[in-house]
C-alpha cells in the first residue's frame, strides 16, 4: 500500500484507486489550493501531478522488487484553467529501466479525454 | 532610504496575500534587485514529501518558482496583469536541506507582445549553488505586453 505524503494532505489530496486498481488522486477544490479566484493555483495542480506520478511509479515498482524514486525533472504543461470543482490526477509510467523511470501524469476535472495540465517527469530509482 | 516607485510592489503584494495556496504556503517576498525578485517559501513539516527525511516536497518548490518568475513578469511589466502559465520545467539538482528555507529567484528575461519567457533557480544560500532549476513561458492574458526599460524598473 502507498502511504501519501504530507504534502499530499497539505493539498488536501486523498488516494483512490481506479477500475484497474492503479492509483488515483482526488483533489477537492478549497483555499489550500486558490490562486487567482474561482481558479487553482499553478503550483498546486503541478504538485499534485508530481504525487500521481510518484503514486504510480510506487505502484509499478512495487511489483518490480521496490526501490528508492528520486525526482530528476518534471516539464508541466498547462492546458485548461483549473475550475472549482474536484480534480482528478493519474501517472502512467511509460518506461521503468534499472535506474531511470520516465513517468507521464494527467490532471483533468469534468472530463478525462480534456485534461486540465499534463507532465513529462523522470526520476532516478535507486534499488 | 527606499525608492518609491510607480509600478508592480512586490514586498506589499506578498503582505497582503494570506489566503490561498501562496498563503497555505507562506511564501513571501525576501529580496530585489536589477532584472530578478527573490521569494522565499519557509521550511514546514507539513510540506514534506518524503516523511523518513524531511525532505520538502517537489510540488512547493514548483510553486514558489511559479510565483517568483510571475513576480518577476509583474515587475517588468511594471504592474499586476493576469497571465497564465503555458509550461514550466524543473531540473531538481538537489534535495533541499531538512528544516532550512528555500529561496527562489526569479528573472523574465524576454517579453514579447503575448509571451512572457523566464527562468530561475531555488536555493540555500547563494543563486549559484542551487538546488533547481526552472524555464517556463506564460501567456499575458490583457493587453499587448509594454516593456519596461531594465532601468526604470521598481529596485
Amino acid at each position: 500500500m502507498i502511504a501519501l505524503p504530507p504534502y499530499a494532505a497539505t493539498l488536501g489530496a486523498r488516494l483512490e484507486r481506479d477500475e484497474a486498481g492503479a492509483p488515483l488522486l482526488v483533489l477537492p477544490f478549497g483555499e489550500p489550493v486558490l490562486g487567482r479566484p474561482g481558479f487553482l493555483h499553478g503550483g498546486a495542480i503541478a504538485g499534485l501531478l508530481e504525487v500521481a506520478a510518484i503514486a504510480a511509479l510506487a505502484h509499478v515498482l512495487e511489483a518490480d522488487g521496490g526501490g528508492r524514486i528520486k525526482p530528476i525533472n518534471v516539464t508541466v504543461d498547462y492546458q485548461r484553467g483549473g475550475r472549482d470543482r474536484v480534480t482528478y490526477a493519474a501517472g502512467v509510467v511509460t518506461r521503468l529501466g534499472n535506474r531511470i523511470a520516465n513517468v507521464e501524469a494527467t490532471a483533468w476535472q469534468d472530463d478525462r479525454a480534456k485534461p486540465i495540465a499534463a507532465a513529462r517527469l523522470n526520476y532516478l530509482i535507486e534499488r | 532610504m527606499k525608492r518609491r516607485m510607480p509600478g508592480f510592489d512586490p514586498e506589499r503584494f506578498f503582505d497582503l496575500i494570506k489566503g490561498g495556496h501562496t498563503g497555505q504556503l507562506a511564501i513571501g517576498f525576501h529580496a530585489q534587485g536589477p532584472g530578478w525578485i527573490d521569494l522565499i517559501l519557509p521550511y514546514d513539516a507539513k510540506l514534506v514529501g518524503d516523511a523518513a527525511t524531511g525532505i520538502l516536497a517537489s510540488g512547493p518548490i514548483v510553486a514558489l518558482m511559479d510565483m517568483a518568475t510571475s513576480s518577476a513578469v509583474w515587475i517588468r511589466r511594471g504592474r499586476f496583469a493576469p497571465h497564465v502559465t503555458l509550461d514550466l520545467r524543473v531540473d531538481y539538482l538537489r534535495p533541499a536541506t531538512p528544516e532550512r528555507a528555500v529561496i527562489g529567484r526569479g528573472e523574465c528575461y524576454r517579453l514579447s507582445r503575448s509571451v512572457a519567457f523566464v527562468r530561475g533557480v531555488a536555493y540555500h544560500d547563494a543563486p549559484n549553488d542551487p538546488i533547481a532549476h526552472v524555464a517556463g513561458t506564460f501567456m499575458l492574458m490583457d493587453a499587448p505586453a509594454k516593456d519596461v526599460p531594465l532601468q526604470d524598473q521598481r529596485t
